[in-house]
């Protein structure tokens, strides 16, 4: 592979402008998104989309690229399911071979209370719509032939639940096919251009400082997941967001031998094989605060425990890299996506370990609320301020890392 | 053959078979598996990744592109190995990869370990540098680690022909190493590459043990090792990278780095062609020249990018007649299937070997990944360590530092200052040996031949990027290197970009008309080479991936046939079948047996904590919802506690075992997280409180002995304890002898039946256990598992956290506000008033009877009010716990329902894959609604 | 691996603490008289700084107390370690 997939033009790399409609603040998948569907959607291309480094270069290029929409409440089932049918079209929509292949997640059993909640799970799937199956060990076997069902594993599976829609996409071309539409209605991506400080007028934000100079803006859209706080910070805004390392790995490149993607919760596996044939796997996530992009070897180290456990044929592939992102990790594992208390300022965070698959949603919905000054349905439970009313939603099952 | 007659480290007299695609070959002890294949005139090692052209080997060491191979033989088969770093061995097995690996399903049946070690200086790379610091720094009196990735210690000088104090420096090599063996605090690890560079100093080292020994490895060595170093003090001599430059064709078999081809000749005593050019910016390769002469090679010319290479190495060349074309480049080449067979340097020169050197890298790899930043050198042309935040140091080529003699200095120097800042010596090394050098002419930077296309102008071997493919990244409107190394994948193979990356940072600088300094690197990231999943894993795998935690009855339970069930780390008997027997079948018998006679469970899994000290009891106050002013010495109640949140988290049994001494329970899965949670409140938010806690899970064993008859179990086996309900009331807590055995037993039922826990010390466990069994046999007492229990707390409605709560659920959902106190504070306490915690429609526990009394509605079914089609249909809830019960002759479930308690009698639907099921909402208690029984 | 020094065995590797998060967050002194907003500050709101941050580890593979370090979630570089009852 060798790039000549790829357009010959993705964007142009302007100086931004002294005032925009909407500043977006970072670069990354929903960033990026958010422009393009502030643009496609709502006709606003006065738009400048600001990241401190290069596009898309925090967790977009540092996750494991997995989708999927089974999610356990309604109102997280609901978004994901949203974001799922923009998966199955957005290679078309954005003119852009992103590599989206559903292939299947298999979320493995391996005690009673696993597989008690993986069909609370199924269940709850159908009935909001999204595909879910139960399968038995058998067929598991006729599934994903290379797990591991020997009744002699210290955790046997027992099971799986598999959503036959999900599957994995290619993220830096995500990120490049919304920037690059994007980029085509019109908004300034700006690049190395770090904010610094935001401008207020009373209880309104106008405007914010950068490391290339002050730029008005009529609204202010925060996307920074990671670095969410260290920006509200700055208007004196306290989220609950705590910020932590990800770790993730990949192998060389090798021969088909994994043919969909394999989560585990209680054994700790999160594993795809990318289209070039790299094992993709995402590890635990470090206890500690830490915006470092990198955590502590044994976790690393466990987590390869956990996949030659449940793939024995595993055990001789190579790790070539490790790598770590900052996720953004809030209260009840659902993201943040809505008003502030600054007029003007929007907050999108929160996603955790779940932004990747999100990213079509996550932009939709939150053009919409910058567009229109109101949530829109799918993102008015995932407002700021059900911390205080303590209307949670609480999706720490959801993931395969425990938060 | 293109091995020579005479030289090299290899035993000659040491022939070793191996095969490669299937051809048989020989080589010697001694070879790399890339050396002995140039010995056997193996040119063409794989084809590439992408376009399918041929490749050969490039390198000697880690940073090969080319030479992958899946090895195999006797040992298992392995992927994507780099020729260069497999040593041979007789039988080995080897085949050509096209950059991508093959996983053998065979098992692997190594094993793999890991070791931590601690050391006042860790030294990483065994190379003139790396044992110079080692030595250094051991003489100064330090603990010293030693890690180097070959199987002998000597790096890139193996390679070399360099003169130490007039003689070979192998000589030199083997007195230090001599001097490193006499030093008992100085241990060296060869066969060690250090992949990761963690915080304060924490080093990883992947050790390979076993595989060069082949067939012949001991099964039960480890194959590798994994070393996990703590120093206080860190050297980094990792030596340096030689990089090519950039050329049409520059990827054709017999093309390769200048440095590697005098290892092939020096080191393994292999000539890797017949008729060599040299194609330079610098003047290392030009000894290349020189050893390739001296072996007899036939050399038309050194081409050197400079415009008049002069001094002491470009003399030498040109006093043997060998051309030196100045101001000259390497424009293209040409070849068959065979490989190079010409090149153009403004002449076409016939040969079939290219010596390529355009500068070389320091290896800061493990310096970056230590924090440490980079700059940089414009004379060096290449970039270096600058600042280091961890107490490391970086000597030698990896430092920039390239002469034989400053290398030997600077590790010298920098051994001995490391050993220093931890109090060993006076921080001056040793006096350096005597090397000769010879007046340098400095390089010249260059990366890339001017060439319209870039078609075949190669910047990534592994991956098959070309030039052609940057300047479309960068066309594209990319500028940053992350991103021209994801769209070209540049970078990304196993290799890492070892020969490309710093390469096409300075073709996208030179497209975007930056400097190199300007456009940076990308991130070298863990680890520095490839690592096999199953190293990271070690032995934490099998029975070792979680250890289980058995009770100290368990061996009676595998003599007893039980299945059993993981709870946490536990194994805990699920149900006890009989021959015969389906699952089913045997939880009804047991759920019969507490029912209708007496039956047994082992329970001592369950979490048990000592709480003591004069602020006990208002320590459980706050951490339990309900409080225990009124509860006496010998009394126990039953204990909730939230989350600050306010949402239940665990539940147990608070016994007063005595004066300002309690004794809690907690779920088997629980135990550890209600303790931490425990400390956590006691040491960080009342530090004042006299409070000790202790964990004495492990310390009791417990039997709960239930059912009608369970009083006369009891008293066969505790003839002096008044057991009758009025001296032994429920909840009460009573000690004396039970089957002579010092015991406490309580009045205490999760069963709902009449029932007695019986606690001994856990090394009594079994005895009691048997004794129960022995004394409870005119009463037919039965076995039961964890299934049995509950379902019979399950006919009670006693909620299981973790079952039937998922944290999102308070004290009051489950209808349990008798256990929340309203005079008093706890912890979780305030959320319960929040408006949404405070909302009279939460989810509630109840019960639930299908409307078919047969109908076993699986848990985790959600739950609708009416019956509709589309999706998404509202859901009111959903089933936590379902069961058929012996006592009801029918199935039940409880479920979580929204607003539940105001949906008395009203009808509920579970829409399985089938139909509809009905289900009629109830209470959620089913059985002795009193509490007669249990009383009685 | 970050080594941690423990205030009362020393340094230890990461693997024997437990992560407790912020240090020095105010329990409020009477829950019942806050408001929703302020009790949710003190259930979900703590610091998140990029740089020197005042937290609490647990030795619990170890002596089992708490304790406060200022770690600085850049570099990891520990600057203190101290006992709860010291002053931050």
């Amino acid at each position: 592979m060798s790039g000549s997939e790829h357009p010959d033009h993705l964007w142009r790399n302007p100086d931004p402008k002294r005032s925009y409609d909407v500043v977006i603040v970072g670069g990354g998948g929903h960033g990026l998104s958010t422009a393009y569907y502030l643009a496609r959607n709502h006709g606003i291309t006065n738009v400048a989309v600001l990241e401190r480094g290069w596009l898309a270069g925090g967790n977009m290029a540092r996750n494991t690229t997995v989708i999927r929409s089974n999610y356990l409440w309604d109102e997280s089932a609901a978004i994901y399911e949203h974001s799922m049918k923009l998966w199955e079209t957005l290679a078309e929509d954005l003119d852009y071979d992103i590599l989206f292949s559903q292939r299947g997640v298999l979320n493995l059993t391996h005690s009673l209370h696993d597989t008690r909640e993986a069909h609370r799970r199924v269940y709850a799937n159908r009935l909001n719509g999204i595909d879910a199956e139960w399968l038995t060990p058998e067929e598991i076997k006729e599934f994903c032939p290379i797990v591991n069902l020997s009744p002699d594993l210290r955790y046997p599976v027992m099971g799986a639940s598999l959503q036959r829609r999900g599957g994995i996409a290619k993220h830096d071309y995500v990120a490049w096919a919304f920037a690059r539409q994007a980029d085509a209605f019109g908004v300034d991506l700006v690049q190395n251009c770090e904010v610094t400080g935001f401008d207020l007028d009373g209880g309104r934000v106008t405007g914010v400082q950068t490391s290339r100079g002050p730029i008005a803006a009529g609204k202010v859209a925060l996307c920074a997941a990671g670095h969410s706080t260290v920006l509200a910070a700055m208007v004196g805004l306290d989220l609950p967001i705590q910020s932590h390392p990800l770790q993730a790995l990949v192998s060389e490149l090798l021969e088909p031998a994994l043919n969909c993607v394999v989560l585990s919760n209680a054994v700790h596996v999160y594993v795809s094989q990318a289209h070039k044939g790299e094992l993709v796997m995402g590890a635990g996530i470090d206890p500690f605060i830490s915006y470092a992009q990198r955590g502590s070897p044994h976790i690393i180290e466990y987590q390869l425990a956990a996949a030659v456990e449940l793939f024995p044929i595993f055990s001789r592939a190579h790790v070539v890299r490790t790598w770590g992102g900052i996720v953004d990790v809030s209260p009840d594992a659902s993201p943040i996506v809505g008003l502030t208390p600054i007029e003007n300022l929007f907050v999108n965070c929160g996603w955790g370990t779940g932004g990747f698959k999100a990213t079509p949603a996550s932009g939709w919905v939150y053009a919409h609320t910058i567009a229109r000054g109101e949530p829109h349905p799918l993102n008015a439970p995932f407002s700021l301020d059900r911390f205080a009313r303590g209307a949670l939603i609480d999706e720490h099952g959801a993931a395969a890392v425990a938060h | 053959m293109t091995r020579l007659a005479s030289g090299g480290r290899i035993d000659r007299s040491r022939p070793l078979r191996f095969t490669f695609d299937a051809l048989p070959h020989t080589g010697f002890a001694g070879d790399t598996l890339a050396s002995a294949l140039l010995a056997n005139g193996v040119r063409v090692v794989s084809q590439s990744v992408t376009y399918g052209r041929l490749r050969g080997i490039f390198s000697a060491g880690v940073e090969e592109p080319n030479a992958l191979v899946q090895v195999g033989g006797g040992t298992g088969s392995e992927p994507m190995l780099r020729a260069t770093q497999v040593e041979l061995y007789d039988g080995l097995v080897a085949e050509s990869l096209n950059a991508r690996g093959r996983l053998s399903p065979e098992p692997d049946v190594a094993r793999y370990d890991k070791l931590f070690a601690h050391c006042d200086v860790l030294v990483v790379g065994g190379g003139s540098t790396g044992l110079a610091a080692a030595l250094a720094a051991g003489k100064a009196g330090a603990r010293v680690i030693l890690a180097d990735e070959q199987a002998e210690v000597g790096g890139t000088f193996l390679g070399g022909r360099d003169l130490i104090d007039g003689r070979p420096a192998t000589d030199w090599l083997a007195e230090v190493a001599t001097d490193l063996a006499a030093l008992p605090e100085v241990r060296v690890l060869s066969r060690a590459t250090a992949v990761g560079y963690y915080d304060q100093n924490c080093v990883l080292i992947a050790q390979r043990r076993t595989a060069h020994l082949g067939p012949a490895a001991p099964a039960a060595m480890a194959r590798q090792r994994l070393w996990q170093v703590r120093a206080k003090q860190v050297v980094l001599a990792t030596g340096a990278h030689e990089r090519p430059m950039v050329f049409a064709e520059n990827d054709r078999p017999g093309i390769m780095l200048a440095g590697a081809v005098r290892t092939y000749v020096n080191r393994y005593g292999v000539v890797p062609g017949h008729r060599a050019v040299i194609f330079t910016n610098n003047d290392s390769a030009y000894a290349c020249a020189i050893d390739l002469d001296d072996a007899g090679l036939d050399v038309p010319a050194v081409v050197d990018v400079r415009p008049n290479p002069a001094g002491g190495w470009p003399d030498r060349v040109r006093e043997r007649g060998i051309e030196v074309l100045a101001g000259q480049v390497v424009s293209d080449t040409a070849g068959g299937n065979r490989g190079l067979e010409s090149v153009w340097a403004g002449q076409r020169i016939d040969c079939d070997l290219l010596c390529v050197s355009g500068g070389f890298n320091p290896a800061v790899h493990l310096f970056i990944q230590s924090q440490g930043r980079l700059r940089y050198d414009e004379i060096l042309a290449c970039f270096v360590p600058d600042e280091a935040p961890q107490a490391v140091a970086v000597a030698g080529a990896a430092n920039g530092t390239f002469g034989l003699r400053d290398c030997i200095q600077e590790g010298l120097a920098a051994g001995a200052a490391a050993a220093s800042a931890v109090g060993f010596g006076d921080g001056h090394p040793a006096g350096a040996p005597q090397v000769e050098t010879v007046a340098e002419h400095p390089i010249v930077p260059f990366w890339l031949v001017p060439d319209e296309s870039g078609a075949t102008q190669f910047v990534d071997l592994e991956r098959d990027v070309t030039v052609a493919d940057v300047r479309r990244a960068v066309g594209a409107g990319m500028q940053s290197v992350e991103h021209v190394k994801r769209y070209t994948t540049i970078g990304t193979g196993s290799d890492q970009g070892k020969t490309a990356g710093i390469n096409s940072a300075a073709i996208v600088g030179a497209l975007l008309g930056q400097p190199v300094a300007a456009i940076g690197t990308t991130t070298f990231r863990p680890p520095y080479v490839p690592v096999s999943f199953a190293l990271f894993a070690g032995r934490t795998r099998g029975q070792l991936f979680d250890p289980a935690r058995v009770t100290p009855i368990h061996p009676w339970h595998v003599a007893h046939g039980a299945v059993f069930e993981n709870v946490g780390q536990w194994k805990r008997p699920w149900y006890f079948p009989h021959d015969g027997e389906t699952m089913e079948q045997a939880v009804l018998r047991e759920c019969r047996a507490v029912r209708e006679g007496v039956a047994a469970m082992d329970v001592s899994t369950l979490g048990k904590i000592d709480i003591q000290g004069t602020d006990a009891l208002r320590f459980l106050n706050r951490i339990y919802t309900n409080a225990y002013d009124t509860l006496a010495v010998g009394h126990c109640r039953y204990g909730l506690m939230c989350k600050a949140d306010g949402m239940v988290f665990d539940d147990g049994v608070v016994m007063h075992v005595g004066p300002d001494r309690y004794l809690a329970t907690t779920t088997s899965g629980g135990a550890a997280a209600v303790l931490d949670w425990m400390e956590e409140w006691l040491q960080t938010e009342w530090p004042d409180f006299r409070v000790r806690l202790t964990s004495v899970s492990d310390q009791w064993a417990t039997v709960a002995v239930a059912g009608p008859r369970s009083r006369e179990v009891l008293r066969a086996l505790a003839p002096a304890m008044a057991a009758d309900a009025v001296s032994f009331p429920f909840m009460a807590i009573r000690e004396g002898m039970v089957a002579g055995i010092p015991a406490r037993v309580c009045r205490i039922s999760f069963s709902g039946e009449l029932a007695f826990e019986i606690n001994v010390a856990s090394w009594y466990g079994l005895r009691l256990w048997e004794a129960v069994m022995a004394a409870g046999e005119p009463f037919g007492i039965t076995p039961y598992g964890t299934e049995a229990m509950h379902v019979l707390r399950a006919e009670k409605g006693y909620a299981i956290i973790g079952q039937d709560t998922d944290g999102t659920v308070t004290p009051q959902d489950l209808g349990m506000s008798w256990v929340v106190s309203k005079k008093k504070d706890f912890i979780g306490r305030r959320s319960h008033r929040r408006a949404d915690t405070a909302r009279p429609d939460r989810m509630h526990l109840v019960g639930l009877l299908p409307v078919e009394p047969e109908d076993l509605l699986p848990e985790g079914a959600q739950l609708i009010l009416e019956p509709r089609q589309e999706p998404p249909v509202a859901i009111v809830g959903h089933v936590t716990s379902s069961y058929r019960s012996a006592a009801l002759g029918r199935t039940f479930a409880l479920a979580l329902v929204k607003g539940g308690r105001d949906r008395m009698a009203s009808q509920v639907y579970a829409p399985l894959p089938d139909r509809l099921h009905p289900a009629t909402v109830t209470e959620p208690i089913f059985y002795d609604k009193e509490g007669l029984v249990r009383d009685g | 691996m970050l080594l941690i020094p423990c205030p009362w065995c020393g340094q230890r590797d990461e693997i024997e603490f437990r992560y407790g998060g912020a240090a020095h967050v105010e329990y409020p002194a009477d829950p019942e008289t806050v408001d929703d907003a302020t009790w949710a500050r003190y259930l979900f709101v703590r610091p998140n700084p990029k740089g020197p941050l005042a937290e609490r580890w647990c030795h619990s593979q170890g002596c089992r107390r708490w304790f406060n370090i200022v770690r600085d979630t850049v570099t990891h570089q520990i600057m203190r370690s101290y006992r709860m009852e010291e002053a931050p």
